[in-house]
């Protein structure tokens, strides 16, 4: 540990709920897509599962609020070092989406795509069992085209670079592939406890 | 289906850069030995790290600083020297109301103090000099930008490079002794005698585009997520294509 002389810190918390190395950022939402922002409306926003899957799917917007809603409070954690507390979106579980296409038992990650053509990798594990949703509100609201409207991908257990706005779609695979920023020097799971920001953590 | 999915827009297309896992993922001893005023709310510090591995111009760092009780706080900054820098790199910070890492540097921090940085991490800003760049930045959001308009100095380079930089006033410009011909300012608030005030515009990029090289411009843009927003826009109107356009926001 190498201590810098006169450094205090702001108060400490004793919050549990913050991983190693995050700051409360409060109020604030900062954006950090590395894109422009793209015009999308609803009504053109499709997502669509495919790859090693029994029943490749495309749902539009009205077909996708049609599934059973479902919603998320709790934090967000960016990797550039601020959390977010007591955020509310709610959208529909992808559980509920995994019942229709029915993932082969090979399967064992996914890469999520942008309208915009981002991508990042997740495990499915990660993706599955009440932890990773589709959400298009936020705090009650439509989700801002800043922060993804119409619809997000959300998975609140890891760095925020993986739940990918404007999402289209996953791909179901039986193997890793780094997606954009994976690609980029970022760690290709993002576990905000363990602290894995970069490649090699 | 079987068929790959397109999507409706591309942008920047990752992975020009590789970036080095060794250097990104290790500690290591940063020396502040200097320190300069650039305008009244941000002061650029210059580091000795006798380990730095080399940056290009666009990359960022992720700086530590931690208190006795072992509390450490981190964030990423863009680097605004040039890569001609052999063991040296500069930072340029606004002092940020409130802020626990700034306020240490704006208050506290004197030549001599040592910090832990680790990097540069991510490639996806980078310019490492081989494509025509339209640079276009707001308040701080010139930081990364500075670090190619200087690399494109050092190196003499022959591509063609253009700075567009918004300000709110002369004094709050940020470099501005050392822009040359490459850089038009935007006064949003206040002006020297007979330039206009107001904010960056279509009228502004235009001309730029106007002039693009026959392959076109890489467009990089930084600054707050507002400006950001603004100027992509600016961009995207003006004809630049969005797989050609890429943003970094501050946050």
């Amino acid at each position: 540990m190498h201590i810098t002389r006169g450094f205090t810190g702001r108060p400490r918390g004793d919050d549990p709920g913050l991983p190693p190395g995050q700051y409360d950022a409060g109020d604030d939402w900062p954006v950090l897509s590395a894109e422009v922002t793209p015009d999308l409306a609803p009504a053109d926003w499709t997502f669509r599962i495919d790859g090693l899957v029994d029943e490749p799917r495309i749902w539009d917007w009205e077909e996708a609020h049609r599934l059973p809603p479902s919603a998320y409070e709790g934090a967000i954690h960016c990797v550039t070092s601020w959390s977010k507390f007591g955020v509310r979106f709610s959208g529909v579980s992808l559980d509920a989406f995994w019942d229709v296409v029915r993932p082969h038992g090979s399967a064992t990650h996914a890469i999520a795509y942008s309208h915009t053509g981002y991508t990042t990798n997740l495990p499915l594990a990660d993706l599955t069992g009440g932890r990773a949703w589709i959400a298009w509100e936020y705090d009650g609201r439509p989700l801002a085209p800043e922060h993804g409207g119409p619809a997000r991908l959300l998975v609140p257990h890891l760095y925020f670079w993986k739940s990918a706005k404007w999402i289209a779609g996953l791909r179901v695979l039986d193997h890793d592939e780094p997606g954009f920023w994976e690609r980029n020097g970022y760690h290709e799971r993002g576990n905000p406890w363990e602290e894995q920001r970069y490649s090699g953590d | 289906m079987t068929e790959t999915f397109v999507p409706p827009t591309r942008f920047a297309v990752p992975g020009r850069i590789a970036v080095n896992e060794q250097a990104a993922s290790v500690w290591q001893t940063a020396t502040l030995t200097e320190i300069r005023r650039e305008t009244a709310r941000a002061a650029t510090y210059r580091f000795a790290v006798p380990g730095w591995r080399g940056h290009l111009p666009g990359q960022h760092l992720l700086l530590r600083l931690t208190a006795e009780d072992g509390y450490a706080a981190q964030r990423h900054y863009s680097i605004a020297s040039a890569p001609d820098d052999s063991g040296h790199v500069e930072l340029t910070l606004d002092h940020v109301e409130g802020g626990e890492v700034s306020g240490w540097f704006h208050t506290v921090a004197r030549p001599g103090d040592q910090v832990e940085v680790r990097g540069p991490v991510s490639g996806f800003f980078a310019w490492p000099g081989d494509r025509p760049a339209l640079l276009i930045g707001a308040g701080s959001g010139v930081v990364p930008l500075m670090s190619m308009v200087r690399h494109h100095r050092a190196r003499n380079l022959a591509v063609p490079l253009r700075l567009l930089v918004s300000a709110r006033s002369p004094e709050e410009l940020i470099y501005a002794r050392e822009f040359g011909p490459e850089t038009t300012p935007v006064f949003t608030r206040s002006a020297p005698e007979g330039v206009a005030v107001g904010r960056m515009a279509a009228a502004h990029v235009a001309p730029l585009l106007a002039e693009q090289p026959s392959s076109g411009w890489e467009a990089y843009v930084c600054g707050s997520n507002s400006f950001a927003e603004h100027a992509s826009r600016l961009l995207v109107t003006a004809g630049q294509p969005v797989d050609r356009i890429r943003i970094e926001r501050f946050g």
